[in-house]
């Protein structure tokens, strides 16, 4: 069966900078896709281009079969797209803008505003129906955003960085939102920089880095690459650190890393609370100035320390 | 597993001009809407030419006397009337620069909708509110003495003439805002196109007086013409001229205005087409 979407050497520049150098995407229809990368690697552009808004300058994409360059009217009527910034209109009240877009996808009036209706209840967003949106939280109008990406029931629906800048709260109802619309048979494809939404969301993931996919396979996969959670235990002086590395590291297999300022040493945790107990009970004798000790789940760094070797700050310059 | 295999509430129909004017339709709404819940556009695009024409009106034209002896104020309404057309240039430019950098943009073109709708709706509803401009400014000249003396029909050819001129303006706008996308540099570019062409034209001040070469430049101004069009139109004085624009300003006027239009609207949607948020 023909998968969802399918892209194959998608390369895209803009002047000396290749925003895509050959991108591949799979994915069969009803998966959950997650694009995961820091600011720069070329999700946004990858988006554009499989929802037909940018033509890549090589490589072909077909979305629910189509060629996304040919005949990016039928690519059109199958999907939904929810960019990074909301982007409804702020003069318009939440109803309208979605009947608006609901009429121009040709759904006609009637059903335009029965579903306008229909979203506005199961959105949450009844009360505010009639306000404009300039008086929405941030949370509301990406719930707004995603509830008119799917006016039309998008076969394939496109997120790009759909919570960023979300309070906890928001991204959960929101990630029960997308979640709905996977349980309707939609294909969806949602970029993130968050390893813990594209586990919490995809089936499948690709690590996308410098324009090229370095990484592919489920969370679990990657994350075995990554390692599992880590102790970390701060000192206040230099002088504890060696005693604490020599600590922890008779309490695990892996050997301990200590930070760039040297003052915090992380092993891998293997025995979860167990382990934690121990590594606690051994420190106390020591009598070190421990300022911070806990537990951390693997980060986005983590994991693009284990594929590259750097960490993903944005500004860091591809190898 | 998958329950859609295509969506049932989008036709399959082929895109056909009904959907064009449709989607029109739709969007012209919206901007309706827009007009409707800013009061201070409005309030611009009234109070503003009001006081061109006070201001212009009533203090220069008591100073400033036309060759023949006619009346400098009734002179000026003309080119009140059409140097506010102009001033559609830069506010549809920050429209589509707006849209553009919230990502609307993006949104209607990732939707399966006719691609011109966007612009076509823009450039249509602000007939809207260059209707009103009109209205407002000729009743405020009216008040203080300016006179229609041509017949309705003529005036009514010159409001209409004025309203085309206006929406060639607005898609030439809309093509900057495509392509300059910043606000302080669309003010400056469209303060760029409008001063000159407002001041080397006959709008403000009687080319008699001018340079042989410079005279030559201003009469063959579009403003020119169409401000020379509206006099006649109107039956205001205007001081004959005998350059060819000149002396057929009506149909240079419309043939300058539907050239302005041709070029400007398939490259405002040339640039919508291939336009993305940064």
């Amino acid at each position: 069966m023909e998968p969802a979407i399918r892209a194959e050497g998608l390369y895209k520049r803009y002047g000396d900078h290749e925003a895509l150098r050959g991108v591949d995407v799979t994915v069969p229809a009803g998966e959950v896709f997650g694009v995961l990368g820091p600011n720069g690697a070329g999700k946004t552009t990858t988006v554009r281009i499989l929802s037909t808004l940018l033509v890549p300058d090589g490589g072909q994409a077909f979305v629910s079969g189509h060629d996304v360059v040919r005949d990016p009217r039928a690519v059109r009527r199958a999907i939904g797209l929810a960019g990074q910034y909301a982007a409804v209109d702020e003069k318009l009240t939440g109803r309208e803008n979605l009947r608006l877009i609901g009429t121009l996808y040709r759904m006609g009036r009637r059903t335009a505003k029965a579903r306008a209706d229909e979203l506005l209840e199961r959105f949450s967003l009844r009360d505010a129906a009639n306000r404009v949106v300039k008086t929405y939280s941030g949370g509301m109008r990406r719930r707004l955003d995603l509830a008119v990406s799917i006016i039309a029931e998008p076969a394939v629906m496109f997120l790009d960085e759909p919570t960023t800048g979300l309070d906890l709260t928001s991204r959960l109802a929101l990630w029960e939102m997308i979640r709905e619309q996977v349980a309707r048979g939609a294909t969806v494809l949602l970029t993130t920089q968050y390893l813990e939404e594209a586990d919490q969301l995809a089936d499948r993931i690709a690590v996308i880095d410098g324009g090229r996919v370095i990484a592919e396979g489920t969370p679990d996969e990657l994350k075995a690459k990554v390692g599992g959670e880590q102790l970390e235990v701060t000192v206040a002086h230099h002088r504890d650190v060696p005693a604490v590395t020599a600590l922890l590291g008779r309490l695990v297999v892996a050997p301990p890393t200590t930070s760039a300022d040297g003052l915090t040493v992380s092993v891998p945790l293997h025995d979860g609370f167990g382990g934690v107990a121990d590594a606690a009970a051994a420190l106390r004798p020591l009598g070190a100035a421990v300022t911070d000790f806990g537990t951390r789940r693997p980060s986005l760094d983590d994991v693009f320390l284990a594929l590259t070797g750097t960490t993903a700050t944005p500004e860091r310059t591809t190898p | 597993m998958t329950t859609i295999t295509s969506t049932p509430l989008v036709p399959v129909a082929p895109p056909a001009l009904a959907g064009a004017a449709s989607d029109t339709a739709a969007l012209f709404a919206r901007h309706v809407r827009h007009i409707a819940r800013t009061p201070e556009k409005l309030l611009g695009v009234t109070l503003m030419p009001v006081a061109y024409v006070v201001i212009f009106g009533v203090l220069f034209g008591a100073a400033i006397a036309l060759p023949g002896g006619s009346s400098y104020g009734e002179y000026l309404m003309a080119g009140i009337f059409t140097q506010t057309m102009l001033s559609t240039v830069s506010s549809t430019a920050l429209g589509v620069a707006d849209d553009l950098g919230n990502g609307l943009v993006d949104r209607f073109r990732s939707l399966p909708m006719s691609q011109g709708a966007v612009l076509l709706a823009r450039t249509a509803s602000n007939l809207v509110l260059s209707l009103v401009s009109i209205t407002v400014m000729a009743l405020v000249g009216l008040l203080i003495g300016w006179r229609v003396s041509a017949g309705a029909a003529a005036a009514l050819g010159a409001v209409g003439l004025l309203l085309l001129f206006g929406f060639a303006m607005s898609w030439l706008g809309a093509l900057i805002g495509l392509v300059v996308r910043g606000a302080e540099a669309i003010s400056a570019v469209a303060f760029l196109i409008v001063m000159p062409l407002t001041f080397l034209s006959n709008a403000f001040i009687p080319l008699n007086g001018l340079p042989a070469w410079l005279r030559a430049v201003c009469e063959w101004n579009p403003i020119s013409s169409v401000v020379a069009a509206c006099r006649e139109l109107f039956g205001n004085p205007a001081p004959a001229g005998d350059s060819f624009p000149a002396a057929h300003p009506i149909p240079m006027a419309v043939a300058l205005t539907l050239a302005v239009l041709l070029v400007t609207a398939p490259l405002a949607v040339r640039a919508y087409r291939s336009a993305v948020a940064r």
